[in-house]
C-alpha cells in the first residue's frame, strides 16, 4: 500500500495546484479583464448606485411596479444569498392552499384563469422573469397607480419582451427588474 | 409538447453527437499512446511512477483506492479547518463532522450529493481547492477505470490492463482541463460570474436590501457539468440564474454533461477495433434518454390537475419549481439526462415535478446510472449489462456466451451479479430502514407517497452516485449524512472492485474470432435485448417500491387527494 501512497500524494498535490488553484484563478483573471460585467454578476446601475443584477429577481410589492413570481428563497423570498425552490410535491396541501390564496388575491373579482407562473415558485427562488401573460395581467394595476393610460404601460412592456433566439432556443419572457427600470425611465420615478 | 420543443431537444442531442465523435477518437488515441510528454514525465518522476510499467487489475484497483483515500482525507481536513484558512470572505466556520464526512465521500465518489447550501456553508477555498479538484479527479478516476475495462476486451491473453497513474493523469491533463477552460469561458460569455468576491449588497428599486452571493462560479460550473459531478456552487444548483443564466447556457449545460459519457462509447469502439460495438451501446443509451424525455415532457406540459381546478391556466404546464427561461422541453431533457448520467445537477426542483415526471428521473438512477451514466462509470456499468445480456442470450440458445470474442463463464457472471446487487441492497435496504425510523421520518417535507419517494430518491441518488435530490428532505442530519455517505461509498467502490475483477479475468482470456454460432453484439437484435435486460432487471428490483411512491401518487392526484 505504501508504494501507492507516494504517487497518490504527489499527483493529488499537483492536480490541486493545477485544477484547484491555477484553473479558477486563471479563469478569474481572464474573465475579469475581458468580460468585467458578466464576471461580477451583470449588475445594473442607476444614478451611480447598483440597484440589482439583471440575472437575479428582486421583490416588488408596490402597485407602481410589475411584480415577480412568488419565491421560496430565504424567509421572505428573493434572498439572493439563499436560493431555493419550495420543494413541495404536486399533492401538497400547503402548495394548493398557497396557490388558491395567491390566485384569489390576483383575480380580484375577475374570472380569468391565472397564468401558471404568477402563482408558482421558481426552482431558484430568484427567477428574474415573468411570462407575457402575467405581465399583461398587471398592466391595468400599474397604469392606475401611475395615473397613465394602460396603452403607455403596455408599450413599455412590449419593448422589454424577449423571445427565442434564432427562432428556436429561448422562451417568451420579460425581465421584471429591467421592465420596472424602463417604466421609471419612460414614465418617471415620481413619488405618488 | 410542441414541435419547437422537440426541435430544441434534437438540436442539443445532435450537437452532442457531433462533438462526441471526434472527442471519443481523440481519447482512444491518448489512452493508447506510448509517448510520454515532458509534462507527464516531470509529474511521473516526482511521483515515482514508471509510465511504461503496466499494472494487473488488482494493483490498478489498489492505486485507485489509495488515490481516493488521500483525496477524501484532504477534502475532509479542508472543510473541518476552513474557518482558519484563507479565501473565506464570508467568514464561514468549520463544517460539522457528519456533514464534512458526507460531503467528502460525496465529492470523491463523483456523486456530489449536497446536504448543504453552497452559498451558506463553504468558503471559496473549499469550493476551489477542495470541491473543484475532486470534480476533476473523481471524473478522471471514472475515465481511467473505463479505459482499463476497455483494454480488458481489446487485449488477448494478457495480464495487465494499463497504469492507473498514467490514465488518471492523461484524463485530467488532456481531456478535462482543456474542455473545462473552453466551457468556462463560454459560460462567462453567457453571464455566469467569475470573481473572488463573496457577495454584493444592493438596494433594490423599492429601497429594500438584497445581498447577492457571488463567487468563482463559471470555473466550477464547467467541470461540474463536464465531469458529471453535479455539485452546485449555489443551493439551487443549475436553476440559479448565476449558474445557468439563459436558455443558451442551459443547452450548453446539457451538452457538456452528455459529451464525455457519449464520447466514451466511441473511445470504446475504437480501442477494441470494432466501432459498431460502441454504436450499439450508444444506441441503447440514446433510446432510454429520448423515451424518458418524452414521458417527462408530456407529463409536465399536461400539468397538475389540482392547480388547474384552482383556476390556474393549464397552457404553461406545471411551473412549480421551474424557472421560466429554460422552457418545458429543455427542462425535461435536463431532468432525464442529469439522472440518466449520474450528474445530479438540476435546473428544476425534482420534488415539485408531477408524479410521473418525478418517477422517470428516479427510475433512470435505479437502472444503474448507465444511460449514459457518469464519465467512465457509465461505460463500465453498461459493459456489465452487456455481459448479462449475452449471458441471457446464451441461456436461450444453449451456447457458451461470448462478448467481443471473450468467453463469459461462471466467474464473470458471479462477479457481475455481485456488482449489480450492491445497488438494490443499499437503495432498498436503507429506504426500508428510514421509512420505519422516527429519526429519519422527521426529515420529510411532504406527507403521503411523496414522503416515501423523497427517501427512495435520496438513497437511489446516493448509491447511483448521482447527487440530485427530492430536496424537500432535510438530509443534513446525522442519520442521513451517515447512511447516504455509506450508500455513496459502496455504490462507487464496492461496485468498481468486482467490475475490475471481471476486467482482470477478461484480459487473461484469449480473444477468439467470431464463428457462425457467435451472437452478434452490434446489431438491432442485441440492442433490443440489452435494452430489455436493463428495463426488466430494473423493473423487477424497483417496481414494488415505485408503486408505493410515484405511481400511487399519480392515481391519487387524478382522484383529487392532497396531503
Amino acid at each position: 500500500m505504501t508504494s501507492h501512497l507516494r504517487p497518490a500524494v504527489v499527483l493529488l498535490g499537483a492536480f490541486t495546484i493545477l485544477t484547484g488553484i491555477a484553473y479558477p484563478l486563471a479563469m478569474t483573471g481572464i474573465v475579469q479583464i475581458v468580460l468585467p460585467d458578466q464576471a461580477n454578476g451583470s449588475m445594473i446601475e442607476r444614478g451611480g448606485a447598483i440597484v440589482g443584477s439583471s440575472l437575479i429577481g428582486q421583490p416588488f410589492t408596490s402597485d407602481r411596479y410589475f411584480h415577480p413570481r412568488p419565491s421560496a428563497a430565504g424567509q421572505n423570498g428573493y434572498d439572493a444569498a439563499a436560493s431555493s425552490g419550495s420543494n413541495l410535491g404536486p399533492l401538497s396541501a400547503k402548495l394548493l392552499d398557497r396557490v388558491k390564496h395567491d390566485a384569489a388575491e390576483l383575480r380580484g373579482g375577475r374570472t380569468a384563469a391565472i397564468p401558471a407562473d404568477a402563482v408558482t415558485t421558481s426552482a431558484s427562488g430568484l427567477d428574474p422573469h415573468v411570462s407575457p401573460a402575467y405581465a399583461d395581467m398587471q398592466v391595468e394595476r400599474v397604469a392606475k397607480a401611475r395615473g397613465v393610460s394602460p396603452d403607455r404601460v403596455r408599450a413599455v412592456v412590449a419593448g422589454n419582451a424577449a423571445g427565442d433566439d434564432l427562432g428556436i432556443i429561448g422562451e417568451p419572457r420579460i425581465n421584471v427588474l429591467e421592465l420596472n427600470l424602463a417604466l421609471d425611465a419612460a414614465l418617471g420615478t415620481g413619488s405618488g | 409538447m410542441t414541435a419547437v420543443g422537440w426541435l430544441q431537444i434534437a438540436l442539443v442531442l445532435g450537437a452532442v453527437l457531433l462533438a462526441a465523435w471526434p472527442l471519443g477518437n481523440y481519447m482512444a488515441r491518448i489512452f493508447s499512446s506510448e509517448r510520454v510528454s515532458p509534462v507527464e514525465g516531470a509529474l511521473f518522476s516526482a511521483a515515482g511512477v514508471d509510465p511504461r510499467s503496466e499494472q494487473t487489475w488488482l494493483v490498478y484497483v489498489m492505486s485507485m483506492l489509495a488515490f481516493n483515500a488521500v483525496g477524501f482525507l484532504v477534502l475532509y481536513g479542508l472543510m473541518r479547518l476552513q474557518g482558519s484558512l484563507p479565501l473565506n470572505p464570508q467568514g464561514f466556520g468549520a463544517v460539522a463532522p457528519d456533514l464534512a464526512f458526507n460531503t467528502a465521500i460525496s465529492f470523491v465518489t463523483n456523486t456530489n450529493w449536497q446536504s448543504y447550501g453552497g452559498e451558506t456553508t463553504m468558503s471559496h477555498l473549499v469550493q476551489m481547492a477542495g470541491l473543484t479538484v475532486q470534480n476533476f479527479v473523481s471524473a478522471a478516476t471514472g475515465i481511467a477505470l473505463a479505459v482499463a475495462v476497455t483494454r480488458a476486451f481489446s487485449r488477448s491473453a494478457s495480464k495487465s490492463i494499463g497504469n492507473f497513474w498514467v490514465d488518471l493523469t492523461r484524463a485530467t491533463l488532456y481531456v478535462l482541463i482543456p474542455l473545462a477552460v473552453v466551457v468556462a469561458l463560454a459560460y462567462a460569455v453567457m453571464g455566469v460570474p467569475q470573481t473572488l468576491a463573496g457577495r454584493i449588497d444592493v438596494t433594490t428599486l423599492e429601497g429594500a436590501k438584497q445581498a447577492i452571493a457571488l463567487g468563482p462560479v463559471a470555473s466550477q460550473e464547467a467541470i461540474k457539468q463536464l465531469g458529471t459531478n453535479g455539485g452546485g456552487f449555489f443551493n439551487a444548483n443549475a436553476a440559479h440564474p448565476f449558474e445557468n443564466p439563459s436558455a443558451w447556457s442551459n443547452a450548453l449545460s446539457i451538452w457538456s454533461m452528455l459529451l464525455i459519457p457519449a464520447a466514451m462509447t466511441f473511445t470504446f469502439g475504437r480501442m477494441i477495433g470494432d466501432r459498431r460495438q460502441g454504436y450499439a451501446l450508444l444506441a441503447v443509451m440514446a433510446a432510454f434518454v429520448i423515451a424518458g424525455t418524452a414521458i417527462v415532457y408530456a407529463s409536465e406540459t399536461a400539468g397538475n390537475p389540482l392547480l388547474v381546478a384552482a383556476g390556474v391556466d393549464a397552457s404553461a404546464g406545471n411551473m412549480e419549481g421551474k424557472d421560466i427561461r429554460f422552457g418545458q422541453a429543455l427542462t425535461a431533457l435536463y431532468v432525464v439526462t442529469t439522472t440518466g448520467l449520474s450528474c445530479g445537477a438540476v435546473n428544476a426542483m425534482h420534488a415539485s415535478l408531477t408524479p410521473i415526471g418525478g418517477l422517470v428521473p428516479l427510475f433512470m438512477m435505479q437502472l444503474g446510472e448507465i444511460l449514459p451514466g457518469g464519465v467512465g462509470s457509465g461505460l463500465y456499468g453498461m459493459i456489465v449489462m452487456a455481459l448479462l445480456a449475452v449471458f441471457v442470450a446464451g441461456l436461450m440458445v444453449g451456447r457458451t456466451p461470448e462478448y467481443l470474442g471473450k468467453k463469459i463463464e461462471a466467474r464473470e457472471m458471479k462477479l457481475a451479479m455481485l456488482a449489480l446487487l450492491i445497488l438494490p441492497f443499499f437503495i432498498l435496504g436503507f429506504t426500508a430502514a428510514a421509512a420505519m425510523l422516527p429519526v429519519a421520518l422527521a426529515s420529510l417535507a411532504n406527507a403521503g407517497p411523496h414522503g416515501l419517494t423523497e427517501i427512495l430518491y435520496a438513497y437511489s441518488s446516493a448509491a447511483g452516485n448521482n447527487g440530485s435530490a427530492f430536496a424537500g428532505l432535510n438530509a443534513n442530519t446525522p442519520w442521513f449524512n451517515t447512511t447516504l455517505a455509506l450508500a455513496m461509498l459502496f455504490g462507487r467502490f464496492a461496485y468498481v472492485v468486482p467490475v475490475m475483477a471481471i476486467a482482470g479475468s477478461m484480459v487473461a482470456k484469449p480473444k477468439t474470432t467470431a464463428s457462425a454460432g457467435t451472437f452478434p453484439t452490434d446489431g438491432l437484435l442485441f440492442v433490443s435485448l440489452l435494452a430489455a435486460v436493463i428495463l426488466i432487471l430494473g423493473g423487477l428490483q424497483y417496481f414494488p417500491a415505485l408503486a408505493l411512491g410515484p405511481i400511487v401518487e399519480h392515481v391519487l392526484m387524478n382522484a383529487g387527494k392532497t396531503f
